[in-house]
């Protein structure tokens, strides 16, 4: 066995992250490592290339004993990992990139002809013709990404570890990177794959093994196993019907809705062409385009995120004033923006905090939430919506993905908005978060709240809207309502010229 | 299990209490207090009283500092105000016009450097800096260069007066630290600071009107130094432009860091920050009392602050307890694992 972890557990204040994980790695094969954001698979990750110290259990590398005290002794030791956001220079060249560090010398001086010559080397052996001297920050992630590995495996050479390689990659270059790497496995490197996508690892793997509550629950042989296995397995239990019934009840007949609002000819220059919406009361409404067509813009400018330079918004009594997020959310708008991270929660403040945060907005700073009320309205949807937490003084920065993004959903949902933007509101999220909030949605427009989506899974617009919206080029082109809907009729939307 | 505020400032205390133990090794009366006229006497009245300035700066920075952002003008400002509360008892316009002049010109100096940096979008420290310099200008053109002296035994009285046998300035900053954190902590104004300080953008799109609350921080810094300005002046009994709180603002900032406050922004203890400024305080009196050749007193204040950082760093924490676990074995770490996550989803 190459690389062997037996019983490996690593415990942080308040979560056992890992508890006795046993991992094997054989060379020549690609081994995906599965699992629930929050199941330990970053933290086993991290234990193998020395970015965490382990508690207990233990690491053998072709039979010795290893344990890495930093990333950098791990490469020495062969285990190398690329990570999602490539983590080299992107000022330098690819050339100096591959040599860092360990640069061919000449009379003390970096030898630059001699570095671009190992380099082109190096990246014809992965079938790729590039200028070396380039820098890096010119090429496609996918690029980078290939030549991250082509650095690790130089370094290192017996175990390439990849995180997440894939999240940012299109169908083409997932397949170039999945051809680069299926050559080093028949070179004998061995390989573990870290991916939410399924069907890349159904794809790529030769063995699965999933995690879950830092618990290893199975180790198997991808050819033995099906999708839906595969998930019961991740979530610890069995599926109702994937994913939830598709077309949840549209097609016959749509219910006719009473308006909520209406906005008309709402734009701004350079963002998105004016627009109409229409938003009837418990409707669900999908924005549907390709990345950068307008569909966030859209959002920010019905939040108030960027006033609108024309148009107006009203509603039953009257105009609505949508020019700022204090403005939108006065007239009972909320919005979970598609960067968490930067834009949804505020990292260090606790879950009770986060989740409090909009309405304590709302109350003004005169008018305190007592602390007791706090920790109700945390309790209370720490369990309503499943947020897994050790408790809620937790700073939110510390929750998985999908966890953060139940944060911020509590936070709206305390506001008891009647129209809810939700911007991306599964990115990133494991299946089982994913399915949840799409019941969620479902549950909380039959409460007669009333939510714009926008997604680039078009599987999940199918699912909750009952009228999809296609944006392309900074405009709505199209709209489809109840039978109309289906990947074939958006996708035509989104692919159509605009000859018509 | 002490209380959170308790265990928040125990590190501040402990690190006071072991330059206090310092201090008196080397002068063993440091701690002794008499009474004379009514009055307390003693070194450590005289560190309440002389650190009535580094403590409010350290109040309204400790605030700007939770919000991610730096004032590097309150120095500047200490002077501006003293400037024109002399301007004003020198023109004879009376006690209660001169004090709100001061503190309106804090507040004017705080809206200024509010507005740049959250109207603007200039960065804390280089907006802040614009009034740092420009500033000592403006006081000088307010005493038009002199060093304006006065006699008046109501504004003297905020400098060296006493109360209930307690000197006025201490109980100016005791109250003003008091004050500022019940506002703080009795509204939802610190938790809104913190908000923004953490995460601007996030907290706006959730709607907390941050634009008006970087203003307020601002402006709050402001009036503090207005009241620190009026208490130097009046302490020496004129307005001096070009040295009254010079380099003060340094000493505040490096008070808010001994506090512990993390200069990212976000989480802040007023307490801390003012116990930071006593430690400040103490070391500056202590080293003056223990008879140091005063070439020695910035190096060696240097040196002792740089050891308290060193202790209070968080990585040394981290590793004293690595090495306490590997001490005690791993039983430890594992007791306090919670029980795992409910499995149900719904």
């Amino acid at each position: 066995m190459l690389l062997s972890v037996q019983s490996l557990t690593k415990t942080f204040p308040g979560t056992r992250a890992l508890d006795g994980v046993d991992f094997e790695l054989a060379a020549g094969e690609v081994h995906a490592l599965l699992g629930e954001n929050g199941a330990g698979k970053s933290t086993l990750i991290k234990c193998l290339t020395g970015a965490y110290r382990r508690d207990a259990g233990e690491i053998r590398l072709e039979g010795a004993r290893i344990s890495p005290r930093s990333t950098s002794e791990a490469q020495e030791l062969g285990i190398g990992t690329v990570y999602q956001e490539v983590n080299l220079l992107p000022n330098l060249t690819v050339a100096q990139n591959l040599a860092f560090g360990r640069e061919p010398r000449r009379f003390g001086l970096v030898d630059g002809r001699a570095m671009r010559a190992m380099a082109r080397e190096t990246l014809m052996g992965y079938g790729l013709d590039i200028d070396v001297g380039r820098d890096l920050g010119c090429y496609s992630v996918a690029i980078q990404q290939i030549i991250a590995i082509a650095r690790a495996v130089a370094l290192s050479g017996k175990v390439l570890i990849l995180d997440e390689p894939t999240a940012s990659l299109d169908a083409r270059e997932v397949e170039m990177l999945f051809d680069v790497v299926r050559g080093l496995r028949d070179r004998g490197l061995g390989i573990v794959f870290v991916s939410h996508f399924l069907d890349q690892v159904f794809a790529l793997s030769d063995r699965v093994t999933v995690l879950r509550n830092g618990q290893k629950v199975v180790t198997e042989a991808t050819r033995d196993l099906d999708r839906v296995r595969l998930i019961e397995h991740m979530l610890g239990r069995v599926l109702e019907d994937e994913v939830v019934a598709q077309a949840a009840g549209h097609g016959a007949g749509a219910p006719i809705r009473p308006e909520l609002l209406r906005a008309e000819g709402l734009g701004r220059r350079g963002m998105i062409e004016p627009f109409d919406l229409r938003v009837g009361v418990g409707e669900v409404i999908g924005l549907a385009g390709l990345l950068g067509s307008g569909r966030t813009e859209s959002a920010e400018l019905l939040f108030g995120v960027r006033a609108a330079q024309t148009g107006t918004a009203r509603d039953a009594d009257g105009e609505i004033d949508l020019s700022s997020p204090r403005t939108a959310i006065a007239a009972g708008f909320g919005f979970a923006p598609e960067d968490r991270k930067t834009d949804g929660i505020v990292g260090d403040l606790s879950v009770r905090e986060n989740i409090a945060l909009a309405l304590q907005a709302r109350r003004g700073w005169t008018r305190p939430m007592s602390r007791a009320e706090q920790v109700r309205l945390a309790k209370d949807y720490i369990a309503r919506l499943d947020i897994r937490t050790s408790d809620a003084e937790k700073p939110v920065g510390q929750l998985s993905g999908g966890n953060q993004q139940k944060v911020i959903l509590a936070r709206w949902l305390a506001m008891n908005p009647r129209f809810l933007i939700l911007d991306e509101p599964t990115r990133g999220i494991d299946v089982g978060a994913h399915a949840e909030i799409l019941h969620l949605i479902r549950e909380l427009t039959s409460g007669g709240m009333s939510i714009l989506i926008v997604s680039s899974e078009l599987d999940e617009l199918i699912a909750v809207s009952d009228r999809v919206i296609v944006v392309r080029d900074r405009r709505h082109v199209a709209e489809l309502t109840g039978a109309e809907i289906s990947t074939e009729t958006i996708v035509r939307a989104i692919a159509e010229e605009d000859a018509a | 299990m002490m209380p959170q505020a308790l265990r928040r400032v125990l590190p501040q205390i402990l690190t006071l209490a072991a330059v206090v133990m310092l201090v008196t090794l080397v002068f063993p009366t440091f701690l002794s207090i008499s009474v004379s006229d009514g009055r307390l006497v003693g070194p450590v009245i005289d560190i309440l009283k002389r650190g009535a300035p580094i403590g409010l700066l350290a109040i309204g920075m400790t605030l700007v500092i939770a919000s991610r952002g730096i004032d590097l003008s309150v120095g500047t400002v200490m002077a501006i105000c003293g400037a024109v509360a002399a301007t004003a008892i020198v023109n004879g316009w009376g006690l209660g016009p001169a004090l709100l002049l001061a503190l309106a010109a804090g507040l004017a100096a705080g809206l200024w450097n509010g507005f740049l940096v959250a109207v603007i979008g200039i960065q804390p420290i280089v907006a802040t800096l614009i009034l740092m310099t420009a500033g000592r200008g403006i006081a000088q053109l307010i005493t038009e260069g002199r060093i304006l002296t006065f006699s008046h035994p109501g504004l003297a009285f905020l400098g060296s007066g006493s109360l209930f046998g307690i000197p006025v300035p201490a109980l100016l900053w005791l109250a003003a630290a008091i004050a500022v954190t019940l506002l703080m902590r009795r509204t939802a104004l610190g938790l809104l600071i913190e908000a923004i300080g953490v995460n601007r953008r996030a907290s706006a799109l959730a709607g907390v009107n941050a634009r008006v609350l970087l203003i307020a921080v601002y402006m709050a810094s402001g009036l503090c130094a207005a009241v620190a300005g009026l208490i130097a002046t009046a302490d020496i009994r004129g307005a001096d432009a070009n040295n009254a709180g010079l380099w003060l603002e340094l000493d505040a900032i490096l008070a808010v860091v001994i506090g512990g406050n993390s200069l990212m922004g976000g989480r802040f203890s007023i307490a801390a920050s003012v116990l930071g400024a006593l430690i400040i305080q103490t070391i500056d009196t202590g080293i003056l009392l223990a008879g140091f050749p005063s070439e020695y007193n910035l190096v060696l204040k240097a040196a002792l602050v740089i050891i308290i950082l060193i202790l209070q760093s968080p990585r040394l924490a981290a590793d004293w307890q690595l090495w306490r676990r590997s001490r005690s074995g791993l039983s430890g770490s594992h007791a306090a694992a919670t029980p795992k996550p409910k499995e149900s989803l719904r």
